[in-house]
């Protein structure tokens, strides 16, 4: 009976392309939304993702995500050198600080400032020079994406021109001189990233009373990093997070206080509704076009549950190979794209989520051919 | 299978074999569509009986209740009124599910539309009833090939209906309702879709095969160029048998063209 059933679906062409192209247009819709949407959340924590030494960051109480920076003082950095269980902690400096361009624009930059001795919290991948040049007077890293657009050296032809190792830029109003050039996790904000020393860092920034932003810990070896972080706070009066914590605030914060997930959430959901409405309306117009074999087949012996086993049957096919194009699509558009601007990830979990919301879709337009096939009265094959 | 099913089975096989049981017997049917001003009366009180080993033919002008009639022979509709019983057992006492098992294993059909599936094969076509009864797909195919040897398409097995002509689509019909060995045959208009030459072999064919020592066979038709296959003639009119008639001239009777 089985093969009777992909013989019906497959035997009719044009409806069979029907249900798979409607199915298709579904599964790339909420695929691609959905991971656009992942891609650009895991952007509102990627500068967290890029610091993976550290266990855990100390910042003020009131900070709800990682751009949302509220100064502490400097002295924090030994309060939390002082409490039992830290390995080390050392201060990180994060804040936007104007760049002047060479045709005398301004662009905001975010500036992180890195421990003086160690250099903890650099870029995770170097693409010119060496993080250690960043002990060089005047040294800053910039990002590959920054050096290449936005502070790009214009031309009178109006061509821009990467920034590269060597080239000196100005930074409120500091000279700041191009060591490297580093490729980083691209975050939600869209400035260039450029990394300098904590002390210099301070120095460009627009003066303030406190100017240290984070501190970030290690634990010692055999110290569960989430105990750590309540001692910290119990011990400074301060917020302490692990990593992964600090990425669900950050992504929990966007989650909640900005529109992205409404704006992706409709994108996705009428993916469904309209991959729900094409296949359903297709799969219930070939079994209405079928419904005399369905009665032929009733009449000769076949069973309600064969009838059923047989459509479930057609509609997962469909579903998988739709799920399939559709999955296929959306990954090979983030795979040309995926040096672009647009942030698309596919995760596991999205493949799954989306893989059931396609057998969802299958279901629904199953159940409708389903209620019709199993009323069908028998009676129906004596008419001509 | 449930015991219940297969309960009946058991009963019904042992039934059929009772000698001398017609292989129909209808006493009162009545069936109505519709209610009120819109109530139609289909079966005003049926009285028939189909003998084993018979080809017999309703006759009759449309909508006088033909089809409904043969729809509660072969176990589609529930008469309202009195009792249809197919080699003594009756359909509308069973509870859905048996009646569906009953239907396949018991009655063939042969319908005017034909209604092959367009997507399958001659020979899968032919082997549906046997799939559906669960029978591998090799063995099934084989078998539905051999018959259709034997209605002399054996050189079209994999042709699809549309590359068949239309007195070919009707062997591959009557192949399908024959290759399960069903006991009962019912055909609708087996010939009305084909020229009188088809036609005749069509019916040639089914009384070869169609009709034997433990089965029968019920056409309904309006072509009166095949009358003369039939071996007793019920004409309808208005929901009632309004004359049963024999015919001497049958190849039964005659003593051509039929294995008894």
């Amino acid at each position: 009976m089985i093969a009777i059933a992909l013989k019906m679906l497959i035997g009719d062409r044009a409806k069979y392309f029907g249900i798979i192209i409607g199915l298709t247009f579904a599964s790339l819709l909420i695929t691609q939304q959905a991971g656009i949407f992942v891609g650009l959340m895991s952007r509102t924590y990627g500068a967290i993702e890029d610091l993976r030494l550290p266990d855990i960051w100390v910042m003020d109480k009131q900070v709800q995500f990682i751009d949302d920076v509220k100064p502490l003082q400097e002295t924090m950095v030994s309060r939390v050198r002082g409490v039992k269980g830290v390995e080390w902690a050392v201060p990180l400096y994060k804040g936007l600080i104007k760049a002047r361009l060479d045709n005398g624009a301004f662009q905001t930059c975010n500036v992180m400032g890195l421990d003086d001795s160690t250099l903890i919290g650099g870029p995770p991948v170097m693409v010119k020079g060496k993080l250690a040049d960043l002990w060089r007077a005047d040294s800053v890293i910039v990002d590959e994406f920054g050096a290449a657009e936005k502070l790009g050296h214009i031309l009178p032809n109006g061509e821009t021109v990467p920034l590269d190792v060597g080239d000196v830029m100005e930074l409120n109003d500091h000279r700041a001189v191009v060591v490297g050039i580093c490729k980083n996790t691209r975050t939600f904000q869209s400035q260039p990233v450029v990394y300098t020393t904590y002390t210099r860092a301070t120095t460009f920034a627009p003066h303030e009373r406190k100017l240290l932003s984070f501190v970030l810990v290690k634990a010692k070896p055999g110290v569960d990093p989430n105990a750590l972080c309540k001692t910290l706070e119990h011990a400074t009066g301060q917020a302490a997070y692990t990593r992964d914590g600090f990425e669900q605030l950050t992504y929990d914060y966007f989650m909640k206080a900005t529109g992205i997930p409404i704006n992706f959430g409709i994108a996705v959901g009428l993916g469904f509704l309209v991959g729900t409405i094409i296949a359903g309306q297709t799969f219930y117009n070939f079994t209405l076009d079928n419904l005399r074999y369905f009665g032929a087949l009733k009449a000769m012996g076949a069973s309600n549950h064969q009838l059923l086993g047989m459509i479930l049957m057609q509609a997962l096919l469909v579903g998988a190979i739709g799920y399939g194009l559709g999955v296929g699509i959306a990954s090979v558009m983030g795979w040309c794209l995926r040096n672009t601007e647009l942030s698309f990830r596919l995760p596991a979990p999205l493949l799954g989520a989306s893989a059931g919301a396609v057998m969802l879709i299958c279901i629904l337009s199953a159940l409708l051919s389903i209620r019709k096939v199993m009323r069908l009265e028998p009676a129906i094959v004596f008419k001509s | 299978m449930e015991m219940s099913v297969l309960h009946a089975i058991q009963e019904f096989d042992s039934s059929a074999t009772t000698a001398d049981a017609p292989a129909v017997h209808c006493d009162g049917v009545k069936k109505h569509y519709g209610e009120g001003a819109a109530r139609v009366d289909a079966l005003s009180g049926i009285d028939l009986e189909v003998r084993i080993g018979e080809l017999l033919m309703l006759v009759g002008p449309s909508g006088c209740g033909k089809t409904t009639l043969i729809s509660v022979m072969a176990g589609i509709l529930n008469p309202d009124a009195g009792v249809c019983r197919v080699f003594g057992r009756d359909f509308s006492q069973m509870s859905e599910k048996q009646k569906t098992w009953h239907r396949g294993r018991t009655v063939g059909f042969v319908f005017q539309a034909f209604n092959l599936i367009p997507a399958l094969t001659a020979a899968e076509n032919v082997a549906v009833p046997l799939l559906i009864e669960g029978m591998p797909r090799k063995q099934a195919i084989e078998r539905a090939s051999n018959l259709l040897d034997r209605v002399e398409l054996g050189n079209r097995i994999h042709s699809l209906p549309n590359q068949l002509s239309g007195g070919q689509q009707q062997r591959v019909a009557i192949a399908r309702a024959l290759i399960h060995e069903p006991k009962l045959i019912v055909c609708d208009e087996p010939t009305s879709a084909l020229d009188h030459e088809t036609g005749h072999k069509v019916m040639d064919l089914l009384r070869e095969i169609g009709v034997g020592r433990d089965r029968a066979l019920i056409i309904v038709t309006h072509d009166a160029r095949i009358f003369s296959f039939a071996d007793r003639i019920a004409k309808m009119d208005d929901g009632r048998i309004v004359e049963l008639n024999s015919n001497h001239n049958s190849p039964a009777a005659t003593g051509e063209g039929v294995k008894l």
